[in-house]
């Protein structure tokens, strides 16, 4: 690997790396994301490369190790470029026939994707219904890319969003783009991030740090693994272009301690990005100075919390400390310090490449650009699923997400796991827009959606989300730690039929005052979800607790969480 | 220092720069009333007792007096029917760990708390800090500090530590508001180094 010096010289290696590849070439793309790892897949994957390595040098046909596709119901999942045909549950003994196959230009059909109901096949990516419904910006790069490789990204055209913003804009003019482009934080706040730059931009400080939060943990959420693990130098680009916008030399990338995947893949990323001159100093011969270090997690999902991510980063225990001064402004040793979801981060080169008013395009008034959301529940297909802002959720559960297994009802849908909320199925058609779930009472949170049938018992999914979030909360503040021990004593009491008159607004005072007095987002928001079925659901909670006494009929129990 | 002009409870409050509300109100005569601060220690935000209501650019806002900090034309009021709500609801989920320490009890008189209204969990600890931020800052010894975490969280001496360390000193126990981090040293001591007792102190 040779350090390029300049804008000219990355399209000069972008060239070549093209010259060097025959477009009509097969290549074969085998997931290896959480899902089809777990289902086995490195085993296809060194069925084929074993395969293909008999054939000799001259084989014709390419393997490529990938991040996750997307179809995690459907997995180990396997798709052959260029023509994007899909293989689903692929097996080790199915290799030889693809490969014979593929080199014929033919598809093996017993592989293809049937839908469950019709029987009716669907080849090619774009056809798959799981697919079809989305639009996968973000995403979509994954089956063309093997994260372990730098080449692949750049043949694709990455790192020219870089190179437009060290060349053709100020910093000032990158952070114009976010702030026109409205792109807001994909975390689970919603902020606006060209706001947040823009205060850490201007906060007096000598040093600015930017930092990438992928730090995900909350149970339903894999979005931000999938496509930080598949595609690392997206979310990379986008830290170093946000970090010349702000006038930071130093970046962070927080992640969990835990995924050896994702952290090889990063630290791949790293020094491959090092190695051609597109982090270090003097990127691209620009005189722009950046460097990332990668710092892991102490396995408690409140260092995700920005404040508790900084102490964690300034190596003290990770414990949320009250923001009345902005982290912006204040962050990593009292600098201001500019924090973002991968998400957030991956959304900026295209932003820079295409322009904002390409991305404000694309969602709604409020919430522009894709999402990227973790399917998973009581629905057919799972996965990650990128759509535009305003899709209906029942795009998301019914045509993409094939509907309810076994033939039943959808009751409930959730989003934002233990710290969002549950929306009735009647309000399906309300759009994947910020404010609009807000209002409902589901915030987005981070993207993860559950899917809940008509057997899911309420009271059991909000003690199960109480459950995890007593263990995850650091324990520092009364409302919180206390609220909720309280709030799910009284929820596990109705569950086993010990509920007692009073307990509705025992639980109302205890979430009012967890909602109100806790000192970081985690408390405030765990109540979040039991407020909202107290809403929706309120009737629910009092049979169960009217049942009390007489001891409980005997349930199905909230199966969708557990 | 520079002075800011404040109202607390609708009096004019003259507050210098940089204090937080809670100092501006003691200063003023005010009455806050809080369970984890303490003069000599950095401020903690843990038992949120001291929260109030702040109005400022016309917004209103829920914060902890401790360490929230005085701004010009800031509007405060640390009694509302949701402070003193947000308060009795945080002494009932105290009383449940220590359903007699004086300090709780007088302030449920006060805020109409019922102690018997979550199951009992008679931890007796209340996770103020006090003793373990007291040994930090102040003794600068770290003889007890927290373990674990969330629900789970509690404190503890550290035996190495507390072993040479504690025996001449016991400032901490004063402080505590339930009398457990007397409990925990001396259950620590009978477990860990029998025997060594501060002179004063009466004999086992």
């Amino acid at each position: 690997m040779t350090r390029l010096n300049s804008a000219a010289e990355l399209e000069q290696l972008r060239a070549s790396i093209l010259s060097s590849r025959d477009p009509a070439k097969p290549c074969i793309a085998v997931c290896a994301g959480a899902a089809c790892h777990g289902l086995d897949s490195s085993r296809v994957a060194s069925a084929f490369q074993t395969e293909v390595g008999k054939l000799g040098a001259d084989a014709g046909i390419e393997v490529r190790v990938t991040g996750c596709h997307g179809f995690c119901a459907k997995g180990p999942s396997v798709v052959v470029d260029p023509e994007g045909i899909c293989y689903f549950e692929v097996k080790p003994e199915d290799v030889p026939e693809i490969i014979a196959c593929t080199l014929k230009k033919e598809v093996v059909e017993r592989l293809v994707y049937a839908h469950p109901g019709t029987g009716e096949k669907a080849v090619y990516i774009g056809e798959v219904p799981f697919y079809k419904h989305q639009t996968r910006l973000l995403i979509g790069d994954n089956t063309r890319i093997d994260p372990m490789r730098i080449d692949d990204y750049l043949a694709l055209g990455g790192y020219g969003a870089l190179a437009k913003a060290l060349f053709q804009m100020t910093p000032d003019q990158v952070l114009d783009e976010v702030k026109k482009a409205n792109l807001r934080g994909r975390g689970g706040g919603g902020f606006p991030a060209g706001l947040k730059w823009e205060t850490a931009k201007n906060a007096p400080g000598k040093d600015k740090y930017v930092i990438v939060n992928a730090h995900e943990g909350e149970p339903g959420a894999f979005m931000d693994r999938a496509l930080f693990t598949g595609n690392p130098h997206k979310v990379l680009e986008g830290l170093i272009i946000g970090a010349y916008a702000i006038g930071s030399h130093r970046g962070f990338i927080y992640t969990r301690h835990d995924a050896p995947q994702l952290i090889q893949h990063i630290e791949q990323a790293l020094a491959q990005a090092q190695e051609y001159g597109l982090l270090g100093e003097n990127i691209l011969g620009s005189g722009f100075d950046f460097r990332v270090e990668v710092h892991y997690d102490v396995g408690i999902f409140v260092s995700g919390e920005s404040s508790a991510l900084m102490r964690s980063i300034e190596g003290l225990p990770p414990e949320p400390r009250p923001k009345y001064i902005r982290t912006s402004v204040a962050g990593i040793w009292d600098q201001p310090s500019n924090l973002n979801n991968v998400e957030t981060w991956a959304n900026v080169p295209q932003i820079i490449s295409r322009g904002a008013q390409w991305y404000a395009g694309i969602g709604t008034a409020g919430s522009k650009g894709t999402k990227l959301v973790s399917l998973s529940g009581n629905v057919v297909n799972s996965g990650v699923v990128e759509v535009p802002m305003g899709t209906p959720l029942r795009t998301i559960v019914y045509d993409i997400g094939g509907g309810i297994p076994n033939g039943k009802a959808a009751k409930a849908v959730h989003f934002g796991g233990p710290m969002g909320g549950s929306i009735p199925a009647n309000l399906i058609d309300a759009p994947l827009d910020f404010d609009e779930l807000s209002r409902l009472g589901a915030p987005i949170g981070a993207g993860g959606l559950l899917v809940m049938d008509e057997d899911t018992d309420m009271v059991d999914v909000a003690r199960y989300f109480l459950e995890f979030l007593t263990k995850e909360s650091c324990g520092k503040c009364v409302p919180c730690r206390e609220g909720m021990r309280q709030t799910l004593k009284v929820l596990t009491n109705i569950t086993k039929g010990k509920g007692r008159e009073g307990d509705i607004a025992r639980l109302e005072d205890l979430n009012e005052v967890t909602g109100a007095a806790c000192l970081c987002a985690l408390g405030r928001t765990a109540s979040d979800p039991l407020k909202s079925m107290l809403r929706y659901f309120k009737d629910e909670y009092e049979t169960q607790i009217a049942r009390g006494s007489e001891g409980k009929v005997a349930k199905v129990a909230g199966s969708a969480a557990t | 220092m520079s002075e800011v002009l404040m109202r607390i409870d609708g009096r004019e409050v003259r507050a210098g720069d940089g204090m937080t509300v809670l100092q501006a109100a003691r200063a003023a005569g005010i009455h806050i009333p809080t369970l984890c601060h303490h003069e000599k220690l950095e401020p903690f935000g843990a038992c949120r007792m001291c929260m109030v209501e702040v109005e400022a650019r016309g917004r209103k806002s829920y914060v902890v007096s401790c360490l929230y900090p005085v701004a010009k034309d800031l509007v405060v009021r640390t009694r509302s029917e949701r402070v003193d709500k947000i308060r009795r609801v945080i002494l009932e989920e105290l009383l449940a760990h220590a359903p007699n320490s004086p300090e709780l009890v007088e302030l449920a008189r006060e805020y109409r708390a019922d102690r018997d209204r979550f199951d009992k969990d008679p931890s007796f600890c209340i996770l103020c800090g006090l003793c373990v931020r007291y040994c930090a800052e102040v003794k600068q010894k770290n003889a007890v500090d927290f373990i674990e975490r969330g629900a789970l969280r509690e404190i503890s001496f550290i035996p190495e530590i507390a072993a040479n360390e504690c025996w001449d000193c016991q400032e901490c126990f004063a402080l505590c508001p339930t009398s457990y981090a007397q409990a925990a040293y001396f259950l620590t001591e009978a477990l860990a180094f029998p025997g060594r007792r501060k002179e004063s102190a009466p004999s086992a």
